[in-house]
């Protein structure tokens, strides 16, 4: 088992935003998380790297247990280092070229040679096809293009898994494929990965699980078809019709 | 017109051979007030309880206070509490005094100056496994540097004015030295104009460079 999260709690003042979730995700597996903003999708994921403190539970990753009642900064910072995250903003280091942002941690914390960590830099960003933008700073990149730096140096420093927070959500919607194509490649290779997302069309596609997510709980959880084509529980019917009822309003 | 234009030229070199005076006062007090400020910025920001009402109290104090009063309390007051500290001397209790001042007004705006970083900044930084200290000196601090740097020379041209109180301490700098000649002479007018116009010369040089500073800083910034 890759990740293992038991009893996870997490509130915001009274508001509890996660309550009591279990999670298991296998070695290589794409799990989509789905759900109604608001839903804790998100705070789930941050709770995976304890960007977010949560209050209650334990999470382990890749052999690192981590009781969230009862930790140190230590053990925040091993169990940050199995996973990497790419984020809804892309948060790319704004003071550090597109080579700078995916190498920045290889050096830093990795303790990596710069020429060794510059060949590797230089490979990741040629895999997401930036390498012709390796010297521009972010600011002068697309939206997608500042995304696909954002995977690069996620992949950089060789996670057990990925976590993506809504990846597509921030991007200008002819900018959207670039960046889900990037991440099917990553699928076929067997990545792991975690990604919260509203593209229910490329969840279908990727994902080896779907988590249907309300009010923070897993509502229900399962293959693709299950979950997206052929739920039987009615909170996922409902949240998948209003999907489609705002498309059609779009398209109309 | 009772205005003698070439007596003021005549004073104007044996102003300026004291410029290195002041520039000396200026350079090192404002590099203490630079560390100080940012540790005691960190500090505050840091949310530790006690430690940030600490760093409050000691911005208050300082800003609170005039420059002169600070000055005196220093060089002449603690030597009467630590006997130990009557060898200090003129130029050593203007710096502190200098840098304790300028270093709690440098705090307040390198606290905004790192604040104005986004949040989301230090949360990449953890994410790819980095410790909070090298996210701090090698991503937040060199953009908060960019956003705190007008302020920030602000406060080095006003201390560098500022220097000028330390001649009640006794030190010979630009203003010292302008009165000295001005009382010998009776020339008020004439040497007074000549010690303000050098540090509006210093204080446009210095605004040159800022300028400079600047544009280097933001290239990353800049499409």
């Amino acid at each position: 088992m890759m990740i293992k999260v038991r009893n996870l709690k997490k509130q915001f003042g009274n508001v509890l935003v996660l309550n009591d979730i279990n999670l298991d995700i296998e070695k290589g597996e794409v799990v989509a998380i789905i759900g109604p903003s608001g839903s804790g999708k998100s705070t789930l994921l941050r709770c995976l790297n304890l960007l977010e403190e949560p209050n209650g539970g334990t999470i382990e990753i890749n052999d690192v247990k981590l009781d969230t009642l009862n930790y140190k900064s230590r053990d925040a910072y091993q169990l940050r280092q199995q996973t990497a995250m790419v984020f809804q903003h892309y948060n790319l280091f704004k003071n550090k070229t597109a080579l700078q942002n995916v190498i920045e941690a290889l050096i830093v914390s990795k303790k990596m040679k710069k020429e060794n960590a510059i060949q590797i830099g230089e490979e990741l960003l040629k895999r997401v096809g930036l390498e012709k933008q390796a010297k521009q700073y972010p600011i002068t990149l697309s939206g997608g293009q500042q995304q696909r730096v954002s995977i690069a140096r996620a992949l950089a420093v060789k996670p057990h898994a990925i976590l993506f927070d809504e990846p597509t959500s921030a991007l200008d919607p002819e900018l959207v494929n670039e960046v889900l194509q990037v991440i099917r490649q990553l699928a076929d290779q067997d990545t792991t990965m975690v990604i919260v997302t509203h593209e229910m069309q490329f969840a279908k596609e990727v994902a080896d699980k779907v988590i249907f997510m309300a009010d923070g709980k897993i509502i229900e959880q399962g293959t693709p078809e299950q979950v997206i084509d052929h739920s039987e529980n009615p909170r996922t019917q409902r949240f998948l019709r209003q999907l489609v009822d705002e498309l059609d309003v779009v398209e109309r | 017109m009772n205005f003698d234009l070439s007596y003021m030229l005549e004073v104007l070199p044996g102003i300026i051979k004291y410029l290195p005076i002041t520039l000396l006062l200026a350079v090192v007090s404002m590099f203490f007030a630079i560390v100080i400020g940012l540790v005691i910025a960190l500090i505050r920001n840091s949310h530790i309880f006690g430690l940030s009402h600490l760093a409050s109290l000691y911005i208050s104090l300082f800003r609170g206070m005039p420059t002169l009063v600070q000055l005196f309390i220093i060089y002449y007051g603690l030597p009467q509490i630590f006997p130990s500290l009557t060898t200090m001397g003129a130029m050593t209790a203007a710096i502190i005094g200098f840098s304790l001042k300028e270093s709690s007004y440098l705090a307040e705006i390198f606290r905004a100056g790192l604040n104005s970083v986004e949040k989301g900044q230090m949360e990449a930084g953890l994410a790819v496994g980095m410790k909070k200290s090298q996210i701090y000196f090698r991503i937040i601090l060199p953009q908060a540097a960019l956003n705190a740097l007008p302020a920030t020379g602000n406060t080095f041209i006003s201390l560098t004015k500022e220097t000028s109180l330390a001649f009640t301490l006794g030190i010979t700098e630009l203003f010292a030295e302008g009165k000295m000649i001005a009382s010998a002479s009776m020339r008020f007018f004439e040497t007074y104009l000549a010690v303000g116009l050098v540090y509006w010369l210093l204080i446009i040089l210095y605004s040159w460079g800022q300028k400079y500073l600047e544009i280097w800083l933001s290239k990353p910034l800049r499409r």
